[in-house]
Parts: C-alpha cells; structure tokens; sequence
C-alpha cells in the first residue's frame, strides 16, 4: 500500500516537471531586444517649478558613506544639522550596486537617489525621475561645469540631476602578500594566479567593463575603444577574460563594508575597490594600498536625482542642495574619498590638498576614467558598422560567468 | 448562533492571510515567471513569454539547481548523523536534570541571530581563524563552508523532533528487544528506527527547506559559490520574470518533497 502511494506522489511530481519543461519548450523567437537602434523614448514630465513648504521628511537612496548621519561614526554627521535647519526628517537606505539602486527606487518609496551613470539613463527611461530645475538649487552655479549637461545627468538638453562627484574604481592590494606593489590590473587578470583565492571583483555586469578596459590595454587587436561599447566577439573575450579569472577569486563583493573585512582579514589580497574601502581598512591597520593602474580605470560620476512621484519634492530639493553645499560636498569628497562637484567645496576641505589628490578639476585625469555608462545596442563609440551588445546581454553573461 | 458568529469571526483573518498573503503571492510569482523585461530599463514588460522556462533548462542552471539539492542533501544527512545518537542520549540515556541542561542546550543557540551565527562562522573559517589555529587548516569561504554553517544553523530543528520521538519510545519495546536475544544494532534497525522515522522525516523538512531556500549564509562564508537562493537573488535586480521562474523551481521541489515526507505520517507529528 505504502509503496503505491508513494508511486503516486513520484507520479505527481513527474507530472509538475513535465508541466514545466512543457512551458519551457514553447516558442524562442521573442527573445531579442525591443530597445530599437539603442535609442530611448523619455516620457514627457516636467520639472518642478518652484519649491514649496517642506513637507517634514524625505527618503533617501544612496551609496554608503554618501549620507552619514552619525550613526556610523558621530564625529561623521552632515545630515543632523540638515534636519534641524529645514525640518525636513531624513531616512536612509543604501544599496551596494547600480542595478539594486534602480531596482530600490522603483518602489516608489523614495524620494531622491545618488545614481551612478550606469543607473540614470534607466531611471529616467522608466520615468522614475523627473527633470530638474537647476534654478531651484542654489549651489548649482559653484558646479564645475565640466560635470554639468553631460550624457548621463541630461536628455536633449534637459537636465535630470545635480552632480555629486566623481572618482575611479582603485586596485587595491594587501602589502604584505602581494609584492612587488602591482601598478597594472593584470594583478587581477594575467598574474592573478599567484594569488589563487584570493582575488575579489565586484559583483555586477558592470564590471564586464573592467575587462573590457584590461583588454583594451593588453589587446589591441580586439579593437575596444571604450569599455562600454563591445560588440559580440569583443564581449566574447571579456567574458572568457572573467572565466578565467574566476578560478582565482574568493569572493566577490558588493557590499562594501564586508569588502573591507575581507582585506583586514587576508581572505582577500588583491582586487578592485573603492578609496572609501581603503580608507576603513587602513583606519582598521590592514595593510593596504590603493593605486589608479597604468591602463586607467572605470569610475563614477554620480547624480542627485528627484523621483517622479515624490511627495516630498521640496524636501528633496532642499536635501540635494544641502549635499551639493561648499561644506557638506567638501565633507563627502574627504569621507568617502572622491573628487567634489562643487568647485567652492576645494576651500572647504580639512586637507587642503583634497582637491588635488583627487583631481577634482583635472580634466586630463578623468579622460583615463571611464565612467559608468549603461552599455545600449547602438555603440556608444560611434561605431556604425556593428551592433553592440546591450546591458541586458551583459546581464546575461555576468550571471554565465558567475555560475560557470 | 453566538458561537458560530464568534468561530467565522475568529477564522476569516487566518483564512484571510493564507488566501491572499500566502497563496495569493506564489500565484503572482508564478504569473511574473511568464513575463519579461526591458532590455534596457530591466522594468517587467507584461507580455507572455516562456523563455524564462526555457533558460532554466540550460545547463548553467541545471547545475545551479543540482547543487542546491546536493547541499540541501548533504546538510539534512548531516543533521540526521548528529542528532540520532544525541536525541537518543538526550532521552533515554541522560539523567534528569542533565537532560534539561542539554535540551537547553540546543535550543540556546535559536535565541540567537541568524545573522550573528552566520558571521561567526565567518570568522572562523576565515585564514587565521579558529579552525586554522586549531587544527591547522581551514576549508576557507566556499562549498565546505556554506555545509558546515548549515549543518550548525537547522542542527536544532532536527534534534528537537527526534528527541521528541525518542521521549515518546516506550523503554518497555527496547527492553523486550533485549529480552528476546536482539543485538544493540538489531534493535536499532528493527525497532528504535522504524519507530523513529515520522520524526527525523519531520526534522529533514525543516533542515532540507531552509537548506534549499538559504542564501544569506552562503552568501557570507560562501565565497563564488552560486545557489538557487543567490541566483535569485542576483536576477531579483536585472531580471525580476526570471528570478521569479528560478523561485518558481524551489516551490516545485518542496513541493514534491512535502508529498513524499506526507507519506511517511511524519507531518502528523509536527
């Protein structure tokens, strides 16, 4: 008797998995991109046009160490202040990648984001946020312009953020395990044998593009012109670059204070990282050391943005104005280790030689950086002869490597 | 009249709750497996597809999904090993009070954090860490790791319904055992285990389904390693239709498994 009932219930089962494989067998033609020629539609919404009373709160996305209240450190509190000053209550959710902010701010639960470039033209494709009107920040002129209207903050000449600041993706290595001092991403890459299990890199598609920038350097051949625009052979080799790298990585992170961890505690030697994540470990005494390698680096140039359907605007704008003020940018820029938006933020900082360490007006610098862009079909190389491969392509082949 | 007023008033939350909240979201994950995304926003776009379906098939998530069973496996296996022998000195051989001791024992550890148990473990396996230290080699962050931090996790779940079932078996049936010239082994085939199976079935839903579900704690201690629980969780963000048909695979498994435990009686003893 026993054994017919559990006949029946593996007969059950047999039929639930044909179910799916059946659902599983249809058609495969509607797959394929529908981001025709790799341009966007951006819905039409406005900007707002003037602010109002503040409404009490305001809800904020951002990257850690961008919004410290002092709950980390109380001697790192740039929003206290903030809140008595504008009554406007802030909350903070920090996320650890670009896709998690997008996928985050599509709750609608908040009200501003600090988006990366590889984020903004999603967001504002979705109509998740809106344009801005610059008028309405008053630290807006104090911008250098270099950052101002650029592809990632602007669509057609309508701006749809305040820039924050900017930096580069680091190589950073423990001292005492990794010598000589690397000064090239094959650290990562090519040698990256001698340090097998111990290599970390950042956990999103995005990092195809650190690849890509490896063998824009190291092959030339391939023919890669800007790490964002591959087209399929050139994604091909990024890929098989990462495969064979993954057999040396512990760890790959996302979260940035377990990054730093890894390091202090030599679970991770060498890898990709952040200056905020070198500044936590070398405050725990790990030590490390950051360098910008010969073959340049990807990086960031962030972005206030208001969502469409906030009900806290005018606190939203009074918040991005306050982040984007000659002190508080200066604040940021040395806490987390980046490069200001705000030229007068440069007189603000307690190194005078901020601004300097970390370029902020060096234009020559950052042409070595490539900024975080969403890979689209059309090659953002101006190539017109191929097709490029688009973010959701890449999304496909980082979770190949990732599970290969 | 009253009564039954007050029954229907006291049964239509929970009714309620498992309707709409339970049920009512795995049909909208099951919906969502059937839609997918723009390639460029990654916003779910609602038109019927089933190529979700179709990718789980390849070989990268056949073996994802291998590996989850095959940890999941390992883990229930694992608790079994332990808690059989501990259960039975718990209940039949421990004197009273030491008894309680230990039954306070294993429960100390639920009290606390998940979170805080799984860094624990982190650390321990870390280089330099306590295992290293101790017996001069660690397994280091990957698949041995995430065994042995779950094997640690749902240990409790496993002792405490063998132990039950251990309390339950009448001292008289091992003693006629003895008396009718059985073994120490015989017994334990012939008697103790056919007496015992309800409740060690009882545990391993407990210690398979976290096992199978996790991905907080192989997250921490496992390294590159890729499970169901991790895959999702990576596709939650660029792929929502697809994450939803890789969960979609979870709930057809414990599923399946429920109706097989559900033979055996052992969800009458939970």
């Amino acid at each position: 008797m026993r054994r017919t009932t559990i006949l029946q219930s593996a007969a059950v089962c047999a039929v639930a998995t044909l179910v799916l494989a059946a659902c599983g067998g249809g058609s495969s033609s509607s797959s394929g991109s529908s981001a025709a020629g790799g341009g966007f539609k951006v819905p039409n919404l406005t900007a707002l046009d003037k602010l109002g009373t503040p409404e009490g709160e305001v809800s904020v996305l951002a990257w850690p160490g961008y919004v410290e209240d002092g709950s980390n450190d109380p001697k790192v509190d740039w929003v206290s202040d903030f809140e008595k000053e504008s009554g406007c209550k802030v909350t903070v959710k920090t996320f650890g990648t670009s896709d998690e902010a997008v996928q985050l701010f599509r709750t609608g639960q908040y009200d501003t984001v600090s988006a990366s470039g590889d984020a903004t033209l999603r967001l504002i494709a979705s109509g998740d946020v809106e344009p801005v009107n610059t008028n309405l920040v008053s630290n807006y002129p104090d911008i250098f312009d270099s950052l101002k209207m650029q592809p990632w903050n602007s669509v057609r000449g309508v701006p749809y953020g305040i820039p924050h600041g900017r930096g580069a993706n680091l190589l950073m290595w423990r001292t005492d395990q990794v010598k000589p001092a690397p000064d090239s991403w094959s650290a990562v890459f090519d040698q990256a044998g001698s340090q097998k299990g111990k290599v970390t890199a950042y956990d999103s598609p995005i990092y195809i593009a650190d690849a890509g920038l490896y063998l824009m350097a190291t092959k030339p051949d391939l023919g890669i012109k800007n790490p964002y625009a591959l087209d399929a052979k050139q994604l091909g080799a990024a890929v098989d670059l990462l495969k064979t790298q993954k057999a040396n990585v512990g760890e790959y992170w996302s979260d940035y204070l377990k990054s730093a961890q890894a390091f202090k505690n030599g679970s991770t030697t060498v890898g990709t990282t952040w200056q905020v994540i070198a500044n936590l470990a070398q405050a725990d005494k790990a030590p490390v050391q950051v360098e910008l390698p010969k073959e340049g680096a990807t990086g960031w140039s962030d972005t206030w943005m208001v969502g469409a359907k906030s009900p806290h605007k005018t606190c939203a704008y009074k918040f991005i104005d306050h982040m984007v003020s000659p002190k508080t940018n200066a604040a940021i820029a040395e806490w987390w280790g980046e490069a200001p938006a705000n030229r007068k933020a440069c007189a603000e900082t307690a190194n005078k030689n901020h601004c300097a360490t970390f370029h902020a007006d060096d234009e020559e610098y950052f042409s070595k950086v490539h900024y975080w862009t969403t890979p689209i079909s059309a090659c953002l190389d101006g190539r017109t002869d191929v097709q490029c491969t688009d973010y959701a392509e890449w999304t496909k082949a980082w979770t190949e490597i990732r599970n290969s | 009249m009253g009564s039954k007023r007050a029954l229907v008033a006291l049964l239509t939350p929970p009714m309620l709750w498992l309707l709409v909240a339970y049920l009512g979201a795995l049909a909208a994950i099951f919906a969502t497996a059937f839609f997918t995304t723009d390639p460029f926003t990654n916003e779910v776009v609602r038109t019927f597809t089933t190529e979700n379906f179709e990718a789980l098939l390849s070989p990268t998530y056949l073996r994802i999904i291998g590996r989850t069973l095959f940890i999941a496996v390992t883990v229930t296996v694992l608790c079994i090993v332990i808690a059989v022998p501990f259960a039975y000195f718990m209940a039949q051989v421990a004197p009273r009070r030491l008894r309680h001791l230990l039954v306070a024992g294993v429960l100390v550890p639920l009290w606390a954090s998940y979170l805080i148990k799984a860094y624990a473990w982190r650390t321990m396996v870390q280089p330099g860490g306590v295992l290293e230290s101790t017996f001069g080699t660690t397994p280091g962050y990957g698949f041995a790791a995430v065994i042995l931090t779950l094997t640690y996790l749902w240990l409790p779940y496993m002792i405490l319904p063998v132990y039950a079932g251990f309390e339950r078996l009448p001292t008289s049936h091992l003693e006629a055992s003895a008396d009718l010239g059985a073994k120490g082994i015989y017994t334990f085939r012939r008697v103790i285990l056919p007496a015992l199976l309800p409740s060690i079935a009882a545990g391993t839903v407990f210690t398979f389904s976290l096992s199978l579900g996790d991905y907080i704690a192989v997250q921490i201690v496992g390294g590159t390693l890729q499970v169901l629980g991790t895959t999702v969780l990576q596709n939650i963000t660029l792929d929502l239709p697809f994450a939803a048909a890789l969960g979609t695979t979870s709930v057809v498994i414990m599923v399946c498994y429920l109706i097989a435990v559900g033979r055996t009686g052992a969800l009458d003893n939970l």
